[in-house]
């Protein structure tokens, strides 16, 4: 049954990569690799119980990490064209 | 009293397993509504089903198969941090999008593009 959980995550990756290769907009694409990040960490934490070693938690812990991460910068990066920029809200001529 | 706790001890490995099933056909179902829906935010929204229930139901599973405490709490830590970065991702995602200027499909546009498909 665990084999057939796994089997189910690795169809919607597939699948999630189609949308990530055709998406309409950056957006699109953006959301599928987020959710795609989402299912490999739950992809890595069942093969880690399929083969009975679920120390594969470590990893699926830090893939979460960098998942999230990543697509805070990919978003940043296509806002302002940069990494050199605050996040910060800018306060428009007022100054506090 | 002792032999409900065996019984109990035995099946738990199976309920962990068909909720990991569970989830994982939960993942598949956000990913068909990602595929089909016709809109930005709408696959916004049918991108949240894995971020939430897919994700807690499996993980859930996974704690009941757990073989000791320190698995278990490694799973909570993952939960933990989905709790709080899935609702600030998919904020991001919608705030830049509508700061760039994509537009949702409503109005007659939507329903005319509605009526190509099923209902």
């Amino acid at each position: 049954m665990i084999g057939a959980a796994a089997l189910a995550l690795v169809v919607a990756i597939v699948l999630m990569l189609v949308r990530a290769l055709s998406g309409p907009t950056l957006y699109d694409r953006v959301l599928a690799v987020n959710s795609i990040g989402t299912k490999i960490v739950l992809l890595l934490g069942v093969l880690g119980f399929l083969t009975g070693r679920p120390d594969f938690l470590d990893i699926s812990l830090l893939y979460a990490l960098i998942n999230f991460v990543a697509t805070i910068a990919v978003l940043k990066f296509f806002r302002y064209r940069s990494f050199q920029v605050p996040l910060l809200r800018r306060s428009r001529g007022r100054k506090s | 009293m002792n032999e409900l706790l065996a019984i109990l001890l035995n099946v738990k490995p199976v309920i962990g397993a068909a909720l990991c099933l569970t989830g994982g056909v939960l993942a598949l179902i956000g990913t068909i509504g990602v595929l089909r829906f016709p809109d930005f935010y709408t696959r916004l929204h049918a991108a949240s089903v894995t971020d939430t229930s897919a994700l807690t139901i499996a993980l859930i599973g996974m704690a009941l198969m757990a073989p000791s405490w320190l698995i278990v709490f490694k799973l909570a830590a993952i939960w933990a941090f989905f709790f709080l970065t899935g609702p600030t991702s998919s904020h991001a995602l919608a705030n830049a999008a509508h700061t760039a200027g994509v537009e949702p499909l409503i109005g007659e546009r939507a329903r005319s593009r509605g009526r190509g498909s099923s209902s």
